[in-house]
C-alpha cells in the first residue's frame, strides 16, 4: 500500500476533501502521464470540486508543470549564477545545435526535451546539466555532445532490438 | 578492520560517487572480516568530489578526486595495513571531526562547524548515528526540563537571527507566534532554496536531516504548534528522499507523534514539494502554495504570526536556522553567542562557487572578512586570474567589488555595500566576468519569476531588462544609466514583497561599483571583460587550429574559410557573432578579442 502513496489514481481515490491537495495531485498526474493531459485536469476537477479554470491557473503558474508530452530523456541545463559565469551559454548553444531544437522543445523522434533551470544546487561542479535524474558536472560543450550521443546510441540499440 | 565511507550527496553523485561505491562494495564483499561500507552527506569540499573516507579506529583519512580504480587501491592499502594512500589523501581528522593534517586541511581549518556538525560524518539515513552524536538530546531537554517560554528565552539570548536572508531575530519571531492563541498553529520550514548559486540548505537536508527536524520540533513546542510542513523544492529529489526516511525513523522512535517522550506534547509534520516558483521563497507566497493555490504573496499585516497558513498563527524559518536551534539548546545560548560579532551571533554557512579554485560549503563565524572566504578557504581564483567581485544574496543581492574584500560578513556590514547577506550563496567572479551581463542575467531571472501582482515589478523589471539587453548588444543610450537607477528605485518602493523590493539590487550595485564598464559598453561599444558576444570579435588561433573544417561547416553565414588541414580564418565583415564556432571547436582554437 505504501508504495502506491504517490500514485495518481490512488491519490484521487483516497482524496477526502482535505485542503491543499491540488499541487500534490498535479505532481502525481505529471509523474503518471509525463505531462498533465486535459482528461487529468477534468478528473481532478470532478473529484475535488475545484474549477478547471483554477486548476489551469495553478498549472501555468509553476514552471514544473507541462501541458504537452515530454521526450523520454529530459535534459535540464542549469542556468544558475555559477554555471552562467562558468560557460552555461556555450553549453546551451552546443546542445541546441546537437539536437536541432530550441530550449523548451522536444525532438521530433520524442527522445529529448530540452529545458533550462534556475539552479540545480551543484554550483561547485559548474557547469551542470541533468539528463532525467542523473546529474553531470564539470561539462564542456564537447563532453555534453558525447553524453547525448551515448544516449542516442543506447536508444538506437533498444529500438532495433524491439524490432 | 575499518569503516569505508563514500560521500553521496548530490555533488558527490554528479561527480561519479555511485561508481566508486559500487567498486568498493565489490572489493569489500570479497574480504573476510567485518569491514563496513557506509554513506555520508557532503563534508563541504565539493571541488574534490567524489570523496571517500577510511575510518580506522581513532584515525579518519579523507581522500579526494577518487575514481573507481583509485578507490580500490586506497582500500587495499588500508586493508593490507600499508598506511594511507598518499596520492589522493587530502586531510586527516580526529574522531570528533577536528582537523589534524593533510594538504587540503587549510580548507577546513578556519571553519567552525555548528550547522554542518554532522555533515560528512554521519550516515544521513541512519537515526542511530545521529543519536550517537548527541542527537535528540536537545529535544529531551526542551520537552522535559524547559518551559516553552524558557526555550524562547534561550533562543533569544543566543542572538540567533534568521538565516534565510532577512536576519530577523528568531527568538523574537517565535514569541510573536507563541503569544497568539488559536485552536491550531503551524510551524513551517522553508526549504525552497531558490537563489541560483546557493546550495547550503540542500547539503544540510541531504547530510543531516535530523538536525532540522529536531530544531523544528523544539520550535513547535516553543510556539505551541501541533503540525508542521517542510516546503522543499522538487529540484532536490535526494533531499526529499532523505527527509522522508528521517521522518519515518523519528516517528518510529517516538520523537514525532502523540505524547512525545512522555511530555504530553503532540506534534507531526509532512513534506510539501514545491513546483518551481522562485517567489514561493517569500513566506506568504509559500503559504499560498502549501494551500494549493498560485504562489502569490499577499499584503502584510496581518503577519503570519497572527494569520498565516490556513489563516492560523504560523511561524516560518529557514533550514539553517532550525539546524542551529538544536545545537543551541544542547550547548547553551552563551556558548553559541561566543561566536560572531556583537549583533550577528554564531556562524554562517556559505556556498562558494564561480571562479574560485576550491568551491564548496564553508561554515565560518559571523564577521569573517570576505577575503578570508575567497582566499584562505576558497584558495583564490581559478587559473590565477584577477579577483573582481563576489555576488552575494542571489537575484536579491548585489555584487561587492574586490576593493571591499575586507568587509566582514554579517547582517550589519554587508547591507552597507548595497548587497544583502541572503541565504549564503557567494559566487566569485574574475576579470572575464562582465558586470553588465551579470546584472542582465539576474534581471532576466527575476523578470521571469515575477508573479505579476505588482505593476512595478511586472513591467518595470521588463523595461530594465530591455535596457540592459540593449547595452550588452552595444546599442545602449547615454540616458540608460540614470533611467535604470530611477526605475530601480521606483520598483523597490512600489513592490509588495521581497522579490520586487530587491530585484533591482544587482543592477544598482553594479552601476555603483562598475559604472565605467557600463559606459564602455554604451559609448565605446566595447565589453572590457570580453564576455558580451556582440561587442567582441571572433578569431582563430593559428597555433591551435588543426584545420578540421568543423567550424566552417557550422558557420551559418559562411564567414569561415580555409583548406582542410590548414589554418582557418574568420571574415569579420560577414561574422554575425553567433558563437557556433567556439562551441563546436574541439581544440579551443577560437577565441574572443
Amino acid at each position: 500500500m505504501d508504495k502506491n502513496k504517490g500514485d495518481f489514481n490512488f491519490r484521487l481515490w483516497r482524496y477526502d476533501g482535505a485542503p491543499g491537495e491540488l499541487i500534490p495531485l498535479l505532481q502525481s498526474a505529471q509523474e503518471h502521464f509525463g505531462y498533465i493531459p486535459r482528461r487529468a485536469i477534468k478528473h481532478i476537477s470532478d473529484t475535488t470540486g475545484i474549477p478547471e479554470s483554477t486548476i489551469y491557473g495553478v498549472i501555468t503558474f509553476y514552471s514544473q508543470f507541462r501541458l504537452r508530452p515530454m521526450g523520454r530523456y529530459v535534459i535540464r541545463i542549469c542556468a544558475g549564477t555559477a554555471c552562467h559565469v562558468s560557460g552555461a551559454k556555450q553549453l546551451i548553444d552546443a546542445i541546441q545545435d546537437e539536437l536541432g531544437i530550441e530550449v523548451g522543445d522536444t525532438t521530433e523522434d520524442g527522445v529529448f526535451t530540452l529545458f533550462t533551470v534556475a539552479c540545480l544546487g551543484c554550483c561547485s561542479l559548474a557547469p551542470v546539466m541533468m539528463i532525467n535524474d542523473e546529474t553531470h558536472g564539470r561539462l564542456t560543450p564537447a563532453a555534453a555532445r558525447r553524453l547525448l550521443r551515448d544516449v542516442r546510441r543506447k536508444e538506437g540499440a533498444q529500438t532495433s532490438k524491439a524490432k | 578492520m575499518c569503516k569505508v565511507i563514500v560521500g553521496m550527496g548530490t555533488c558527490g553523485l554528479s561527480a561519479g560517487a555511485q561508481a566508486v561505491y559500487d567498486e568498493l562494495a565489490k572489493a569489500i564483499d570479497g574480504v573476510e572480516g567485518s569491514d563496513q561500507l557506509s554513506i555520508t552527506g557532503c563534508i563541504g569540499m565539493c571541488y574534490s568530489e567524489p570523496m571517500v573516507e577510511i575510518r580506522d579506529g581513532e584515525h579518519r583519512y579523507i581522500y579526494g578526486d577518487v575514481t573507481p580504480e583509485t578507490a580500490k587501491k586506497i582500500y587495499e592499502h588500508h586493508s593490507n595495513n600499508d598506511g594511507s594512500y598518499a596520492d589522493n589523501l587530502i586531510a586527516e581528522l580526529a574522531p570528533d571531526g577536528a582537523v589534524k593534517s593533510g594538504r587540503e586541511s587549510d580548507y577546513l581549518m578556519p571553519q567552525k562547524r555548528i550547522v554542518l556538525r554532522n555533515c560528512g560524518t554521519i550516515d544521513p539515513e541512519s537515526i542511530d548515528e545521529y543519536i550517537a552524536r548527541g542527537g535528540y538530546e536537545a529535544l529531551k531537554k526542551a520537552l522535559t526540563e524547559m518551559t516553552p517560554d524558557g526555550i524562547i528565552e534561550e533562543v533569544k539570548e543566543s542572538g540567533l537571527r534568521g538565516r534565510g536572508g532577512a536576519g530577523f531575530p528568531t527568538g523574537l519571531k517565535w514569541s510573536f507566534a507563541a503569544r497568539n492563541d488559536a485552536d491550531r498553529k503551524y510551524i513551517v520550514c522553508n526549504a525552497d532554496e531558490g537563489d541560483p548559486g546557493a546550495f547550503m540548505d540542500r547539503s544540510v537536508l541531504e547530510g543531516d536531516p535530523h538536525s532540522v527536524l529536531e530544531g523544528m520540533i523544539i520550535g513547535a513546542r516553543a510556539i505551541g504548534a501541533n503540525f508542521g510542513y517542510i516546503y522543499c523544492r522538487a529540484e532536490y529529489p535526494l533531499a526529499i528522499k532523505r527527509l522522508e526516511i528521517a521522518l519515518d525513523a523519528a516517528r518510529e522512535k517516538g520523537f514525532l507523534g502523540e505524547n512525545i517522550l512522555g511530555s504530553g506534547f503532540n506534534f507531526d509534520m509532512k513534506i510539501k514539494q514545491g513546483a518551481g516558483a522562485f517567489v514561493c521563497g517569500e513566506e506568504t507566497a509559500l503559504f499560498a502554495s502549501i494551500e494549493g493555490q498560485r504562489g502569490m504573496p499577499r499584503i502584510r499585516p496581518p503577519f503570519p504570526a497572527e494569520k498565516g497558513l490556513w489563516e492560523k498563527p504560523t511561524n516560518n524559518n529557514n533550514v539553517e536556522t532550525f539546524a542551529n536551534v538544536s545545537w543551541i539548546i544542547s550547548n547553551g545560548a552563551s556558548e553559541y553567542a561566543k561566536y560572531g560579532t556583537e549583533k550577528s551571533k554564531g556562524t554562517k554557512v556559505f556556498a562558494l562557487a564561480g571562479k574560485v579554485r576550491r568551491g564548496g560549503l564553508a561554515e565560518v563565524p559571523m564577521g569573517t572578512p570576505i577575503k578570508d572566504l575567497v582566499f584562505k578557504i576558497g584558495g583564490g581564483i581559478k587559473n590565477d586570474r584577477k579577483f573582481k567581485a563576489v555576488q552575494m544574496g542571489g537575484p536579491s543581492g548585489g555584487c561587492i567589488s574586490a576593493e571591499l574584500a575586507n568587509t566582514p560578513v554579517d547582517f550589519e556590514n554587508i547591507p552597507k555595500t548595497g548587497a544583502i547577506m541572503g541565504s549564503g550563496g557567494m559566487v566569485v567572479m574574475d576579470e572575464t566576468t562582465c558586470m553588465v551581463d551579470i546584472a542582465r542575467f539576474f534581471l532576466e531571472f527575476t523578470q521571469s519569476e515575477s508573479c505579476g501582482k505588482c505593476t512595478f515589478c511586472r513591467i518595470g523589471t521588463l523595461r530594465m531588462l530591455e535596457m540592459l539587453e540593449r547595452i550588452t548588444k552595444g546599442e545602449g543610450r547615454d540616458s540608460d544609466i540614470p533611467k535604470l537607477q530611477e526605475l530601480g528605485k521606483s520598483i523597490k518602493e512600489a513592490s509588495l514583497c521581497g522579490l520586487g523590493q530587491s530585484a533591482p539590487n544587482p543592477v544598482l550595485t553594479t552601476i555603483k561599483y562598475y559604472e565605467n564598464e557600463y559606459r564602455a559598453h554604451i559609448s565605446d561599444h566595447k565589453c572590457p571583460a570580453k564576455s558580451c558576444d556582440m561587442l567582441v570579435t571572433f578569431n582563430i588561433d593559428p597555433e591551435k587550429c588543426v584545420g578540421c573544417t568543423l567550424c566552417a561547416k557550422q558557420c551559418p553565414v559562411d564567414a569561415i574559410s580555409g583548406e582542410p588541414k590548414k589554418v582557418h580564418v574568420i571574415d569579420h565583415d560577414l561574422c554575425v557573432k553567433c558563437g557556433k564556432c567556439i562551441s563546436s571547436c574541439n581544440f579551443g582554437a577560437v577565441y574572443k578579442d
